[in-house]
């Protein structure tokens, strides 16, 4: 089936043009800020950059930087998750706990996480914990509506057929939720929290910015206030390279787990620029 | 509603009693309930093959719903064998008209969940797995995902999985509709050599007036919304039935009158407004 959003340039042209375009823009950017055409504070090129990345893994121990940011979005994430999805599978499974919480989760939706992160300092200031508390409070309130979502969004056949073959009846297996309703859902949790793991770096990074004593994004703010841009593209970099192999690597993980899933109706077909949805 | 049926014999049941089933909806556009099934009354016996023909929306499904007993009416009940229905069971094999495999599982798997439901397991639920996975012609398919499965291939599990169970019951919704019209004929011929082969009581919906013919001993007809039986005509045709019966003359006799029964209602169910 050829969709009206299936390419017409073959594969081995887009690769070609893909990575050409990049190159260029790598040109682009070595010109640019090559012998004084743009202050080196604006924009240093590619081979200063490289230098500042350098310099940060050699002796500012940057390493140690990434380590912690990772902590502390892994951290947050799981705690996030260990309550979240319980809560969520109880609401996708109780209709009125769903009708109690669903209108506070859809409303939790809407202002923009980041916001949240001074109003943490002002509760719990500027260490561990709040930093732990941002992350946790930005992933249980996107998870929670997301997995209930994906239980409640079960196709009513699947439950419909299992009622028909015995279960809800004191059977073997724990009724319509452990059934189907949890296995059904299974993929789409793991994709949530896929999503939601990328998601939370930029929460992450915000409140690194706002107050911290080391992680990726105190690195960046303090080069700010040197007036040092290649650390700050370096960081840029670095968050760019983590955040890719980790997604890759869940990814990986949930088609391992999932096999049953190449299709479109639990596995969103992932889009061309959009990976973290 | 309660899923158990208390004092049912397993296996036995066959003898299907609807007295005065009706149900209602709330509206979706306007709020006032609109009525999808008028009262309705209908017997089925031992080993009959019943259709229940009718347009869009003239409540078949409700009515086969409700005899599984995933729907409850709003007046009268549904006798198995002379027992009320209280809630679904594997005394009836359910084939639903969309897909309703569960992902998940293997066709092994799909096939064997009634029986693990009941605690059956071991080489005797293999056995009768692969009886089955057999007789609708799957074999070789048993470790795939249904994900894994051709269109046509999917509502044979389906079968094969309501089958395992032995139900006396089968109830099927418009089962073979997504099919292309050839993979349609054989799925019948299928389902009718299952039933020859069991002798089990059926009740299959449809809006195809071939398949409602082809099948059945008796073919009931539903009216427009809302729904109620028109008239039942018996299917006098000889058993073992062949696909070049729907070429012959008597089955065109059975299509004509059927035609004529179902088409002011077919019409009036294109001019009617939307619920």
């Amino acid at each position: 089936m050829v969709r009206p959003t299936d390419s017409t340039v073959s594969a081995p042209a887009r690769v070609a043009s893909g990575a050409g375009f990049c190159l260029l823009l790598l040109l682009a950017w070595a010109l640019a800020s090559a012998d004084g055409v743009l202050p080196e504070t604006v924009l240093p090129g590619p081979a200063a950059t490289a230098r500042a990345a350098w310099q940060l893994i050699t002796e500012q121990d940057f390493v140690y930087d990434v380590a912690i940011t990772v902590t502390r979005v892994v951290g947050g994430v799981l705690l996030g998750a260990l309550l979240a999805v319980p809560l969520g599978v109880a609401m996708g499974a109780s209709s009125w706990l769903a009708a109690l919480l669903q209108d506070f989760f859809r409303a939790s939706q809407y202002p923009a996480a980041a916001a949240l992160v001074p109003l943490l300092v002002l509760w719990l200031g500027v260490g561990e914990l709040q930093k732990l508390a941002v992350i946790f409070l930005g992933a249980f309130l996107q998870l929670v509506p997301r997995v209930a979502d994906a239980l409640r969004g079960t196709r009513r056949e699947l439950v419909d057929a299992a009622r028909m073959l015995g279960v809800g009846a004191g059977g073997a297996s724990g009724g319509v939720l452990g059934s189907v309703l949890l296995p059904a859902a299974a993929p789409v949790i793991a994709n949530s929290l896929r999503s939601v793991l990328a998601w939370s770096w930029g929460l992450a990074i915000v409140a690194e910015l706002v107050g911290s004593m080391r992680g990726i994004g105190h690195m960046i703010g303090a080069a700010q206030a040197q007036g040092a841009s290649g650390p700050i593209v370096a960081g840029i970099a670095a968050i760019g390279l983590v955040r890719f192999v980790s997604d890759e690597l869940f990814r990986l993980l949930n088609r391992q787990l999932f096999p049953w899933t190449t299709g479109e109706t639990a596995w969103p077909r992932r889009g061309l620029m959009v990976p973290h949805a | 509603m309660s899923p158990h049926r208390s004092r049912v014999v397993f296996g036995e049941l066959s003898r299907v009693t609807v007295e005065a089933v009706a149900k209602s909806y709330p509206g979706r556009i306007e709020s006032t309930p609109f009525p999808a099934l008028l009262p309705t009354s209908l017997e089925l016996v031992e080993n009959d093959f019943v259709t229940l023909l009718g347009p869009s929306g003239c409540g078949k499904t409700t009515l086969l719903r409700i005899i599984a007993g995933l729907e409850e009416p709003d007046t009268g009940r549904v006798l198995l064998d002379g027992v009320p229905v209280t809630g679904p069971g594997v005394e009836c094999g359910m084939v639903l008209q969309d897909d309703s495999l569960f992902p998940w599982l293997t066709v092994s798997e799909n096939v064997g969940f009634g029986l693990r439901q009941r605690g059956v397991a071991g080489s005797a639920a293999r056995e009768t797995v692969n009886r089955y996975i057999r007789e609708v012609g799957l074999r070789g398919f048993e470790d795939r995902y249904p994900i894994q499965l051709p269109d046509g291939v999917r509502q044979r599990v389906a079968l094969a999985r309501a089958l395992a169970n032995d139900p006396k019951i089968l109830l099927l919704d418009e089962p073979f509709g997504a099919l292309d019209h050839q993979t349609r004929s054989l799925m019948q011929e299928l389902l009718l050599s299952i039933w020859e082969h069991h002798r089990k009581t059926v009740l299959l919906v449809t809006h195809d007036i071939d398949e409602a013919i082809i099948m059945a001993n008796r073919c009931i007809v539903l009216t427009a919304r809302p729904g109620r039986i028109k008239t039942q005509m018996s299917i006098d045709l000889p058993y073992p039935r062949s696909y070049v019966l729907k070429t012959s003359g008597r089955f065109s006799d059975y299509k004509a009158q059927l035609t004529e029964e179902t088409r002011p209602d077919t019409i009036r169910t294109a001019q009617l407004p939307l619920a």
